[in-house]
Protein backbone atom coordinates (compact mmCIF):
# COMPACT_ATOMS: atom_id res chain seq x y z
CA UNK A 1 0.00 0.00 0.00
CA UNK A 2 2.73 2.32 0.77
CA UNK A 3 4.65 1.53 -2.27
CA UNK A 4 1.43 2.41 -4.42
CA UNK A 5 1.09 5.73 -2.77
CA UNK A 6 4.71 6.74 -2.88
CA UNK A 7 4.47 5.69 -6.94
CA UNK A 8 1.25 7.85 -7.09
CA UNK A 9 3.25 10.63 -5.75
CA UNK A 10 6.28 10.17 -7.82
CA UNK A 11 3.83 10.19 -11.30
CA UNK A 12 1.89 13.06 -9.89
CA UNK A 13 5.35 15.19 -9.90
CA UNK A 14 6.46 13.98 -13.28
CA UNK A 15 2.55 14.81 -14.47
CA UNK A 16 2.97 18.53 -13.00
CA UNK A 17 6.58 18.47 -14.67
CA UNK A 18 5.52 18.03 -18.18
CA UNK A 19 1.62 19.60 -18.29
CA UNK A 20 3.56 22.55 -17.09
CA UNK A 21 6.50 22.67 -19.32
CA UNK A 22 4.48 20.89 -22.61
CA UNK A 23 3.36 24.34 -24.39
CA UNK A 24 6.47 26.40 -22.96
CA UNK A 25 7.34 29.36 -25.03
CA UNK A 26 10.41 31.01 -25.82
CA UNK A 27 13.79 29.80 -25.47
CA UNK A 28 13.08 26.62 -24.53
CA UNK A 29 9.91 26.01 -26.96
CA UNK A 30 9.36 22.15 -27.12
CA UNK A 31 6.12 21.61 -29.03
CA UNK A 32 3.71 23.48 -31.43
CA UNK A 33 0.04 23.28 -30.00
CA UNK A 34 -1.78 20.32 -31.28
CA UNK A 35 -2.32 20.94 -35.19
CA UNK A 36 -0.68 24.17 -35.58
CA UNK A 37 2.52 22.76 -37.25
CA UNK A 38 4.20 24.64 -39.45
CA UNK A 39 5.89 22.30 -42.09
CA UNK A 40 7.73 24.43 -44.38
CA UNK A 41 9.84 24.93 -41.04
CA UNK A 42 10.46 21.18 -40.68
CA UNK A 43 12.77 19.31 -42.57
CA UNK A 44 9.20 16.86 -43.61
CA UNK A 45 9.14 19.40 -46.05
CA UNK A 46 11.70 18.58 -48.66
CA UNK A 47 10.54 15.08 -48.40
CA UNK A 48 6.88 16.27 -49.43
CA UNK A 49 7.83 18.25 -52.23
CA UNK A 50 10.94 15.51 -53.05
CA UNK A 51 13.36 18.52 -53.46
CA UNK A 52 16.14 16.83 -50.80
CA UNK A 53 18.59 18.02 -53.40
CA UNK A 54 16.95 20.92 -54.08
CA UNK A 55 15.19 20.66 -57.49
CA UNK A 56 11.61 20.10 -58.77
CA UNK A 57 9.15 22.40 -56.29
CA UNK A 58 5.64 20.79 -57.02
CA UNK A 59 4.96 16.87 -57.49
CA UNK A 60 1.81 16.28 -59.32
CA UNK A 61 0.04 13.08 -59.57
CA UNK A 62 0.16 10.84 -62.66
CA UNK A 63 2.17 14.14 -64.05
CA UNK A 64 5.56 14.30 -62.65
CA UNK A 65 8.51 12.60 -64.39
CA UNK A 66 11.20 11.87 -62.72
CA UNK A 67 10.99 13.10 -59.34
CA UNK A 68 13.77 12.01 -56.75
CA UNK A 69 11.93 9.32 -55.16
CA UNK A 70 8.98 8.12 -56.94
CA UNK A 71 6.26 6.67 -54.47
CA UNK A 72 3.21 8.45 -54.10
CA UNK A 73 2.99 7.13 -50.89
CA UNK A 74 5.17 9.51 -48.49
CA UNK A 75 5.68 7.73 -45.81
CA UNK A 76 7.39 5.26 -47.97
CA UNK A 77 9.99 6.90 -49.59
CA UNK A 78 11.24 7.78 -46.12
CA UNK A 79 11.40 4.41 -44.82
CA UNK A 80 12.50 2.99 -47.52
CA UNK A 81 14.27 5.81 -49.82
CA UNK A 82 15.41 8.92 -47.12
CA UNK A 83 16.00 7.01 -44.49
CA UNK A 84 16.35 3.74 -45.97
CA UNK A 85 19.70 3.06 -43.82
CA UNK A 86 17.41 3.46 -40.69
CA UNK A 87 15.11 0.74 -42.04
CA UNK A 88 17.58 -1.91 -42.46
CA UNK A 89 19.04 -1.07 -38.49
CA UNK A 90 15.60 -2.10 -37.74
CA UNK A 91 15.04 -5.33 -39.32
CA UNK A 92 18.45 -6.00 -37.66
CA UNK A 93 16.54 -5.33 -34.24
CA UNK A 94 13.84 -7.57 -35.16
CA UNK A 95 15.94 -10.29 -36.66
CA UNK A 96 17.80 -10.57 -33.31
CA UNK A 97 14.90 -10.58 -30.94
CA UNK A 98 13.66 -13.52 -32.96
CA UNK A 99 17.30 -14.93 -33.13
CA UNK A 100 16.76 -14.56 -29.17
CA UNK A 101 13.48 -16.28 -29.21
CA UNK A 102 14.98 -19.34 -31.23
CA UNK A 103 17.29 -19.41 -28.79
CA UNK A 104 15.85 -19.66 -25.63
CA UNK A 105 12.99 -21.60 -26.73
CA UNK A 106 14.28 -23.99 -29.06
CA UNK A 107 11.58 -27.14 -27.95
CA UNK A 108 11.23 -30.32 -30.31
CA UNK A 109 7.67 -31.31 -29.63
CA UNK A 110 4.70 -29.00 -30.58
CA UNK A 111 2.31 -27.76 -27.70
CA UNK A 112 -0.71 -29.15 -27.45
CA UNK A 113 -3.84 -27.02 -26.69
CA UNK A 114 -6.69 -27.68 -23.92
CA UNK A 115 -9.84 -28.05 -26.34
CA UNK A 116 -9.05 -29.44 -29.46
CA UNK A 117 -9.96 -27.27 -32.61
CA UNK A 118 -13.73 -27.94 -33.58
CA UNK A 119 -14.87 -28.14 -37.02
CA UNK A 120 -15.97 -24.56 -37.76
CA UNK A 121 -12.76 -23.25 -36.97
CA UNK A 122 -11.10 -25.76 -39.02
CA UNK A 123 -13.51 -24.99 -41.88
CA UNK A 124 -13.78 -21.04 -41.35
CA UNK A 125 -9.72 -21.20 -41.45
CA UNK A 126 -9.34 -23.09 -44.87
CA UNK A 127 -11.75 -20.17 -46.49
CA UNK A 128 -10.15 -17.00 -44.59
CA UNK A 129 -6.50 -18.02 -44.46
CA UNK A 130 -5.95 -17.89 -48.07
CA UNK A 131 -8.09 -14.41 -48.33
CA UNK A 132 -5.53 -13.20 -45.41
CA UNK A 133 -2.46 -14.16 -47.09
CA UNK A 134 -3.37 -12.80 -50.58
CA UNK A 135 -4.23 -9.54 -48.98
CA UNK A 136 -0.91 -9.15 -47.29
CA UNK A 137 1.15 -9.91 -50.74
CA UNK A 138 -1.04 -7.26 -52.15
CA UNK A 139 -0.77 -4.48 -49.02
CA UNK A 140 3.76 -4.76 -49.65
CA UNK A 141 3.63 -5.17 -53.52
CA UNK A 142 1.65 -1.63 -53.33
CA UNK A 143 3.44 -0.32 -50.77
CA UNK A 144 4.27 2.62 -52.79
CA UNK A 145 0.95 3.53 -53.64
CA UNK A 146 -1.55 2.96 -51.07
CA UNK A 147 -1.13 2.76 -47.13
CA UNK A 148 0.74 -0.02 -45.90
CA UNK A 149 3.93 -1.51 -46.68
CA UNK A 150 6.29 -4.22 -45.99
CA UNK A 151 5.74 -3.93 -42.33
CA UNK A 152 1.84 -4.57 -42.17
CA UNK A 153 1.91 -7.30 -45.36
CA UNK A 154 4.53 -9.55 -43.30
CA UNK A 155 2.51 -9.18 -40.40
CA UNK A 156 -0.13 -10.42 -41.44
CA UNK A 157 1.27 -13.20 -43.39
CA UNK A 158 2.44 -14.08 -40.12
CA UNK A 159 -1.31 -13.95 -38.71
CA UNK A 160 -2.25 -16.67 -41.78
CA UNK A 161 0.33 -18.94 -40.36
CA UNK A 162 -1.02 -18.08 -36.64
CA UNK A 163 -4.55 -18.89 -38.21
CA UNK A 164 -3.17 -22.06 -39.60
CA UNK A 165 -1.33 -23.08 -35.79
CA UNK A 166 -4.02 -22.90 -34.20
CA UNK A 167 -6.34 -24.72 -36.39
CA UNK A 168 -4.39 -27.72 -36.50
CA UNK A 169 -3.01 -29.61 -33.50
CA UNK A 170 -0.36 -31.03 -35.96
CA UNK A 171 0.67 -28.02 -37.81
CA UNK A 172 3.91 -27.77 -38.12
CA UNK A 173 5.42 -25.04 -40.43
CA UNK A 174 9.05 -26.26 -42.35
CA UNK A 175 11.06 -24.03 -40.25
CA UNK A 176 14.29 -24.53 -42.26
CA UNK A 177 12.65 -22.91 -45.08
CA UNK A 178 11.51 -20.00 -43.34
CA UNK A 179 14.90 -19.69 -42.10
CA UNK A 180 16.58 -19.49 -46.00
CA UNK A 181 13.55 -17.55 -47.08
CA UNK A 182 14.51 -14.79 -44.50
CA UNK A 183 18.57 -14.97 -44.83
CA UNK A 184 17.83 -14.39 -48.58
CA UNK A 185 15.36 -11.48 -48.06
CA UNK A 186 18.34 -9.61 -45.60
CA UNK A 187 21.14 -10.56 -48.12
CA UNK A 188 19.06 -9.34 -50.98
CA UNK A 189 18.31 -6.03 -49.09
CA UNK A 190 22.43 -5.45 -48.17
CA UNK A 191 23.05 -6.61 -51.57
CA UNK A 192 20.75 -3.71 -53.21
CA UNK A 193 22.65 -0.99 -50.64
CA UNK A 194 25.63 -2.12 -52.04
CA UNK A 195 24.92 -1.89 -55.49
CA UNK A 196 23.50 1.79 -55.27
CA UNK A 197 27.11 2.54 -53.35
CA UNK A 198 28.77 1.03 -56.67
CA UNK A 199 26.37 3.12 -59.25
CA UNK A 200 25.17 5.73 -57.18
CA UNK A 201 28.49 6.63 -54.62
CA UNK A 202 26.38 6.38 -51.49
CA UNK A 203 24.79 3.23 -49.44
CA UNK A 204 21.18 2.45 -50.69
CA UNK A 205 21.12 4.99 -53.60
CA UNK A 206 18.20 4.75 -55.79
CA UNK A 207 19.47 3.88 -58.99
CA UNK A 208 16.61 2.74 -61.43
CA UNK A 209 14.39 5.05 -63.28
CA UNK A 210 11.98 6.39 -60.73
CA UNK A 211 9.38 6.68 -63.52
CA UNK A 212 5.74 8.70 -63.46
CA UNK A 213 4.21 8.93 -59.82
CA UNK A 214 1.21 6.99 -58.87
CA UNK A 215 1.84 3.94 -61.39
CA UNK A 216 3.18 0.22 -60.70
CA UNK A 217 6.04 0.62 -61.98
CA UNK A 218 7.33 3.71 -60.73
CA UNK A 219 10.51 4.64 -57.51
CA UNK A 220 12.74 2.40 -58.80
CA UNK A 221 14.38 0.03 -55.97
CA UNK A 222 11.46 1.37 -53.62
CA UNK A 223 8.82 -1.61 -54.35
CA UNK A 224 11.77 -3.94 -54.67
CA UNK A 225 13.02 -3.48 -51.56
CA UNK A 226 9.86 -3.34 -49.32
CA UNK A 227 9.00 -6.88 -51.22
CA UNK A 228 12.17 -7.77 -49.31
CA UNK A 229 11.28 -6.64 -46.06
CA UNK A 230 7.68 -7.82 -46.35
CA UNK A 231 9.21 -11.41 -46.89
CA UNK A 232 11.63 -10.70 -44.44
CA UNK A 233 9.20 -9.75 -41.59
CA UNK A 234 6.62 -12.54 -42.31
CA UNK A 235 9.12 -15.18 -42.21
CA UNK A 236 10.47 -13.87 -39.18
CA UNK A 237 7.39 -13.47 -37.06
CA UNK A 238 5.69 -17.14 -38.35
CA UNK A 239 9.35 -18.38 -36.77
CA UNK A 240 8.57 -16.43 -33.69
CA UNK A 241 4.93 -17.81 -33.78
CA UNK A 242 6.52 -21.70 -34.33
CA UNK A 243 9.06 -20.66 -31.05
CA UNK A 244 6.43 -20.33 -28.99
CA UNK A 245 4.08 -22.96 -29.43
CA UNK A 246 6.92 -25.24 -29.13
CA UNK A 247 8.21 -27.31 -25.58
CA UNK A 248 10.72 -29.08 -24.68
CA UNK A 249 10.11 -32.86 -25.28
CA UNK A 250 10.12 -36.00 -25.95
CA UNK B 1 -15.22 15.24 -34.98
CA UNK B 2 -12.60 16.94 -32.02
CA UNK B 3 -15.75 15.76 -29.34
CA UNK B 4 -15.72 12.31 -30.88
CA UNK B 5 -11.40 12.54 -30.37
CA UNK B 6 -11.54 13.91 -26.74
CA UNK B 7 -13.83 11.42 -26.26
CA UNK B 8 -12.07 8.11 -28.11
CA UNK B 9 -8.90 9.67 -25.72
CA UNK B 10 -10.74 9.49 -22.11
CA UNK B 11 -11.83 5.75 -23.39
CA UNK B 12 -8.26 5.18 -24.08
CA UNK B 13 -7.26 6.17 -20.39
CA UNK B 14 -9.95 4.28 -18.82
CA UNK B 15 -8.79 0.96 -20.91
CA UNK B 16 -4.93 1.89 -19.98
CA UNK B 17 -6.23 1.68 -16.12
CA UNK B 18 -8.51 -1.75 -16.24
CA UNK B 19 -5.17 -3.21 -18.03
CA UNK B 20 -3.04 -2.44 -15.48
CA UNK B 21 -5.55 -3.01 -12.49
CA UNK B 22 -7.29 -6.16 -13.65
CA UNK B 23 -7.49 -8.96 -11.05
CA UNK B 24 -6.46 -11.63 -13.24
CA UNK B 25 -3.70 -11.48 -16.08
CA UNK B 26 -6.14 -13.06 -19.05
CA UNK B 27 -8.46 -9.34 -18.48
CA UNK B 28 -5.29 -7.25 -18.50
CA UNK B 29 -4.63 -9.13 -21.98
CA UNK B 30 -7.90 -8.66 -23.42
CA UNK B 31 -8.16 -5.00 -21.87
CA UNK B 32 -4.69 -4.57 -23.76
CA UNK B 33 -5.75 -5.54 -26.83
CA UNK B 34 -9.17 -3.20 -26.62
CA UNK B 35 -6.63 -0.29 -25.86
CA UNK B 36 -5.00 -1.29 -29.17
CA UNK B 37 -7.89 -1.09 -31.39
CA UNK B 38 -9.11 2.44 -30.16
CA UNK B 39 -5.52 3.27 -30.59
CA UNK B 40 -6.33 2.42 -34.18
CA UNK B 41 -9.26 4.63 -34.46
CA UNK B 42 -7.12 7.64 -33.10
CA UNK B 43 -4.64 7.31 -35.31
CA UNK B 44 -7.21 7.46 -38.07
CA UNK B 45 -8.19 10.21 -36.95
CA UNK B 46 -4.90 11.80 -36.51
CA UNK B 47 -4.52 10.72 -40.87
CA UNK B 48 -1.92 8.86 -40.01
CA UNK B 49 -3.16 5.35 -42.36
CA UNK B 50 -0.31 3.22 -42.75
CA UNK B 51 0.27 3.66 -39.20
CA UNK B 52 -3.10 2.94 -38.15
CA UNK B 53 -2.89 -0.76 -40.68
CA UNK B 54 0.13 -1.68 -38.85
CA UNK B 55 -1.02 -1.49 -35.42
CA UNK B 56 -4.53 -2.99 -36.45
CA UNK B 57 -2.32 -6.45 -37.36
CA UNK B 58 0.34 -6.12 -34.80
CA UNK B 59 -1.10 -4.96 -31.30
CA UNK B 60 -4.79 -6.44 -31.54
CA UNK B 61 -3.58 -10.04 -33.34
CA UNK B 62 -0.02 -10.89 -32.78
CA UNK B 63 0.64 -9.20 -29.25
CA UNK B 64 -2.72 -10.81 -27.93
CA UNK B 65 -1.31 -14.17 -29.04
CA UNK B 66 1.81 -13.99 -28.02
CA UNK B 67 0.39 -13.26 -24.68
CA UNK B 68 -2.21 -16.23 -24.57
CA UNK B 69 0.36 -18.82 -26.04
CA UNK B 70 2.42 -17.50 -22.74
CA UNK B 71 -0.09 -18.32 -20.51
CA UNK B 72 -1.41 -21.57 -21.81
CA UNK B 73 2.76 -22.92 -21.53
CA UNK B 74 2.16 -21.29 -17.66
CA UNK B 75 -0.68 -23.50 -17.19
CA UNK B 76 -2.14 -21.05 -14.59
CA UNK B 77 -4.47 -18.58 -16.42
CA UNK B 78 -5.57 -16.03 -14.22
CA UNK B 79 -3.69 -17.16 -10.89
CA UNK B 80 -2.69 -13.64 -9.54
CA UNK B 81 -1.86 -15.39 -5.84
CA UNK C 1 -6.17 18.54 -25.24
CA UNK C 2 -5.86 15.13 -27.05
CA UNK C 3 -2.06 15.23 -26.02
CA UNK C 4 -2.79 16.23 -22.49
CA UNK C 5 -4.75 11.82 -22.49
CA UNK C 6 -1.74 10.54 -24.53
CA UNK C 7 0.76 11.81 -22.21
CA UNK C 8 -1.73 10.53 -19.34
CA UNK C 9 -1.18 6.82 -20.98
CA UNK C 10 2.52 7.21 -21.03
CA UNK C 11 2.31 8.25 -17.32
CA UNK C 12 -0.33 5.18 -16.58
CA UNK C 13 2.41 2.74 -17.89
CA UNK C 14 4.87 4.63 -15.75
CA UNK C 15 2.85 3.56 -12.95
CA UNK C 16 1.82 0.30 -13.59
CA UNK C 17 5.84 -0.17 -14.30
CA UNK C 18 6.71 0.69 -10.57
CA UNK C 19 3.70 -0.84 -8.33
CA UNK C 20 3.08 -4.16 -10.20
CA UNK C 21 4.21 -7.54 -8.98
CA UNK C 22 2.95 -10.21 -11.73
CA UNK C 23 5.78 -10.15 -14.04
CA UNK C 24 3.41 -10.45 -17.20
CA UNK C 25 1.55 -7.42 -15.87
CA UNK C 26 5.09 -5.50 -15.97
CA UNK C 27 4.88 -6.59 -19.89
CA UNK C 28 1.77 -5.36 -20.17
CA UNK C 29 2.29 -1.60 -18.64
CA UNK C 30 5.48 -1.76 -21.08
CA UNK C 31 2.81 -2.05 -24.04
CA UNK C 32 0.48 0.36 -22.30
CA UNK C 33 3.43 3.08 -22.38
CA UNK C 34 4.44 2.07 -25.83
CA UNK C 35 0.92 3.09 -27.32
CA UNK C 36 0.82 6.22 -25.57
CA UNK C 37 4.50 7.54 -26.77
CA UNK C 38 3.58 6.37 -30.11
CA UNK C 39 -0.18 8.51 -30.24
CA UNK C 40 2.22 11.24 -28.71
CA UNK C 41 4.53 10.90 -31.80
CA UNK C 42 1.81 10.61 -34.29
CA UNK C 43 0.28 13.81 -32.66
CA UNK C 44 3.16 16.32 -33.14
CA UNK C 45 3.04 15.79 -36.64
CA UNK C 46 -0.89 16.65 -36.96
CA UNK C 47 -1.74 19.74 -38.75
CA UNK C 48 -5.19 20.82 -38.66
CA UNK C 49 -7.52 19.90 -42.38
CA UNK C 50 -4.53 18.22 -43.59
CA UNK C 51 -4.66 15.03 -45.29
CA UNK C 52 -3.20 11.76 -44.98
CA UNK C 53 0.34 11.84 -47.06
CA UNK C 54 -0.45 9.98 -49.81
CA UNK C 55 -0.81 11.96 -53.59
CA UNK C 56 -3.56 11.28 -55.32
CA UNK C 57 -5.43 12.99 -58.19
CA UNK C 58 -5.71 16.52 -57.76
CA UNK C 59 -3.84 17.38 -54.68
CA UNK C 60 -0.26 18.56 -55.64
CA UNK C 61 2.28 18.96 -52.76
CA UNK C 62 1.90 21.96 -51.68
CA UNK C 63 2.16 23.25 -48.19
CA UNK C 64 -0.24 22.79 -45.21
CA UNK C 65 -2.11 20.20 -46.89
CA UNK C 66 -0.46 17.04 -45.84
CA UNK C 67 -0.15 16.34 -42.20
CA UNK C 68 3.80 15.68 -41.26
CA UNK C 69 4.86 12.00 -42.33
CA UNK C 70 8.38 12.01 -41.19
CA UNK C 71 6.81 10.72 -37.38
CA UNK C 72 4.31 8.52 -39.15
CA UNK C 73 7.62 6.96 -40.87
CA UNK C 74 9.50 6.48 -37.16
CA UNK C 75 6.53 4.50 -35.47
CA UNK C 76 5.84 2.41 -38.52
CA UNK C 77 9.16 1.20 -37.30
CA UNK C 78 8.81 1.62 -33.92
CA UNK C 79 5.28 -0.82 -33.69
CA UNK C 80 7.12 -3.75 -35.32
CA UNK C 81 9.94 -3.15 -32.95
CA UNK C 82 7.82 -3.41 -29.58
CA UNK C 83 6.42 -6.79 -30.82
CA UNK C 84 10.18 -7.95 -31.03
CA UNK C 85 10.60 -6.57 -27.16
CA UNK C 86 7.41 -7.89 -25.96
CA UNK C 87 8.35 -11.76 -27.81
CA UNK C 88 11.52 -11.47 -25.94
CA UNK C 89 10.55 -10.17 -22.22
CA UNK C 90 7.71 -13.14 -22.49
CA UNK C 91 10.44 -15.62 -23.41
CA UNK C 92 12.54 -14.64 -20.47
CA UNK C 93 9.55 -14.74 -18.39
CA UNK C 94 8.55 -18.29 -19.51
CA UNK C 95 12.13 -19.86 -18.26
CA UNK C 96 11.81 -17.98 -15.41
CA UNK C 97 8.54 -19.67 -14.74
CA UNK C 98 10.04 -22.58 -15.48
CA UNK C 99 13.45 -22.02 -12.80
CA UNK C 100 11.70 -20.66 -9.86
CA UNK C 101 7.33 -21.94 -10.52
CA UNK C 102 6.26 -18.65 -9.69
CA UNK C 103 5.36 -15.05 -11.57
CA UNK C 104 5.41 -13.25 -8.74
CA UNK C 105 8.55 -11.03 -8.14
CA UNK C 106 8.28 -10.97 -3.64
CA UNK C 107 8.06 -14.72 -3.50
CA UNK C 108 11.00 -15.25 -6.19
CA UNK C 109 13.89 -15.53 -3.75
CA UNK C 110 12.62 -16.97 -0.88
CA UNK C 111 11.38 -19.72 -3.38
CA UNK C 112 15.47 -20.50 -4.23
CA UNK C 113 16.25 -21.10 -0.92
CA UNK C 114 14.67 -24.10 -0.11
Amino acid sequence: MMKRVIAALLILVLALFIYGNLYSTGEGKLFPKFGNVNLSERVSNKFINKNANGENGVVTYKETKDAESGSANMVTSIVVNYRSFDTLGEVTVLFVSALGVGLLLSGKSRMKFKTPPNFILKAGVRIIAGIILITGVYIFIHGHLTPGGGFPGGSMIASAVLLFYISDDEFRTKVKSFKFLEGTAGSLYLIFGLLGLTMGGYFLYNFLPTGVVGELFSAGIVPIIYIFVGLKVGSELSNLISDFLSEEGK
Amino acid sequence: MQIIEIIVGIVLLIFAFLAIEAKKIINSVIYLSILSMLAVVSFVFMKAPDVAITEAVIGSGLVTAIFIFTLFSIKKVGDKK
Amino acid sequence: MIQYLFIGLILIGIYGLLTQKNLIKLVVALNVLEVGVNLFIISTGYVKDGVAPILFKGVPSTNGTFVDPLPQALVLTAIVIGVGVTALALTVVRKIYEKHGTLNLDEMGSESDD
